[in-house]
């Protein structure tokens, strides 16, 4: 209830702001509902919204592999651990803007080089939540595989895995709302299509409605996949948890 | 066989036997290796020098200190990961001698401790070893729940003819459980003496019980300088 009333609150907010700065500055919410049904109808949101979601996810599944498994490296390997550290620190460090305009420049203005930008900016930090859920792990239940003579693959899955699920949980939530902030960017600068090329485009005309429109409808889209999607997923893998004696 | 870890070192010269289808038990004082040689035995620790000796592609059964589950599995699953052939049939009856069949479907977290140590060795059992190795797996149990497991677990061993290693400190229980009881010093450990049980575990008496183990504790005394216990 409170969050409706908060919500509600909002929307009057938008719409007193727009009375007061005017249509030029400040749209109100009814226009810029208007601009998302007529891109709506025109398919150029479905469009751009499906293009940019594509790279989101594309990013996403590399970063989380990658950051995975070298995260777990990392957690259980001193060696690799030493190693990477220096390298995680200036990733870290490393402004997202510079990565993505050295993926650019050197990799061209291509698919690839946009989503692996976005992939290495979100590369660092899912290695360190990783590494933190592998430094973690029960050494009594990896000792207690050994002696049961596992498999790799099995201990991975069943043992290690589901250690890992809340860090993993905690890494796939930070990381999707980090990563689709940075997919606008990269849209932006260097791609033809998708949301944050529009808005780019709509900046270019001062063209405020639009700006809006598309931010709102993208906002929405990726709510309704953290509702509908990511948060099933995290309470199914907490379960056991509930379950005490 | 020596083992020294970074900085102390736990065992100087641990040399024994165990024939097939026999209980081993190692005592000795807390601290003193026992779980070392068993961590070794079972090939999870290999900072040592010597060699042991199993049955070629022998299956082991481990039972820890703490019983180890996984806890976002059921008792089932847990028992069903490390042995996935297992007969269905022979897994119920297991289940059964254990008192563990209304447990079936439950999660650790919900299972007390004497619980969770029946299925950690229904887990062992499970996988038909020709080893079965335990740590301490009654210690902390209130007194009665520990001598039915105890029995359960003699009865248990002699039916399946189980090759069996044991680690305890609690003298009582090698002596209603051994057939060979392995006294190890203080660390650095050395085998201090090894005392042969001839009665069978059915037959023995509770006097029986008591003579085996006062005369493990006469042993034990006798073979440690005063003060190293």
């Amino acid at each position: 209830m409170a969050r409706l009333a908060s919500l509600a609150i909002l929307l009057a907010a938008w719409y007193v702001g727009s009375a007061l700065a005017g249509e030029q500055m400040l749209p109100s919410p009814t226009t810029v509902a208007g601009t998302i049904a007529a891109e709506a109808r025109s398919g150029d949101l479905v469009f751009n919204l499906a293009v940019t979601l594509t790279r989101v996810f594309l990013a996403f599944a590399l970063a989380m592999t990658a950051g995975t498994a070298i995260g777990l490296l990392m957690g259980r390997v001193m060696l690799a651990d030493r190693l990477g550290d220096p390298w995680l620190v200036v990733l870290l460090n490393l402004p997202a803007l510079v990565i993505i305009v050295l993926a650019y420049v050197w990799g061209g203005l291509t698919e690839f080089a946009a989503i692996l930008a976005v992939a290495i900016n979100k590369l660092p930090n899912t290695v360190v939540a990783i590494r933190e859920g592998a430094r973690a792990l029960d050494r009594g239940l990896d000792e207690m595989a050994q002696a049961f003579a596992l498999s790799r693959w099995k201990i991975l899955r069943h043992v290690v895995l589901p250690q890992l699920a809340p860090y993993l949980a905690t890494a796939a939530r930070s990381g999707l709302s980090l990563i689709w902030k940075i997919v606008l960017v990269v849209e932006l600068l260097g791609r033809p299509n998708g949301v944050g090329f529009e808005i780019g485009i709509a900046f270019q005309l001062f063209d405020m409605t639009r700006i809006l429109a598309y931010a709102m409808a993208f906002v929405a889209v990726i709510l309704a996949i953290d509702t509908l999607l990511v948060q099933p997923l995290e309470r199914r893998a907490s379960r056991w948890r509930l379950r005490t004696a | 066989m020596a083992v020294s870890g970074e900085r102390a070192e736990v065992l100087r010269d641990v040399m024994f036997g165990l024939d097939r289808g026999l209980i081993g038990v190692m005592v000795g004082p807390s601290g003193c290796g026992k779980t070392t040689t068993l961590k070794i035995i079972a090939g999870l620790d290999s900072d040592y020098q010597g060699t042991v000796v199993r049955p070629a592609a022998g299956k082991l059964g481990v039972v820890f200190q703490e019983p180890r589950l996984l806890p976002w599995r059921t008792v089932e699953d847990n028992v069903r990961l490390v042995a996935p052939g297992a007969d269905p049939a022979r897994l119920a009856t297991l289940f059964q001698v254990l008192e563990l069949t209304h447990h079936r479907s439950h999660y650790p977290g919900e299972l007390s401790l004497g619980l969770a140590r029946r299925v950690a060795l229904a887990r062992a059992l499970a996988v038909t070893p020709d080893i079965l190795l335990l740590d301490e797996p009654f210690v902390s149990l209130d007194d009665a729940l520990a001598a039915r497991l105890r029995d359960e677990l003699g009865t248990l061993v002699d039916n399946r003819a189980l090759t069996t290693l044991m680690v305890t400190h609690d003298v009582d229980e090698a002596a209603r459980l051994a057939d060979r009881v392995f006294l190890l010093s203080a660390r650095p450990a050395r085998v201090l003496v090894e005392v042969p049980i001839l009665t069978p575990r059915a037959a023995r008496t509770e006097a029986d019980i008591a003579s085996i183990s006062s005369e493990i504790g006469r042993q034990l005394s006798a073979a440690t300088p005063p003060g190293k216990l």
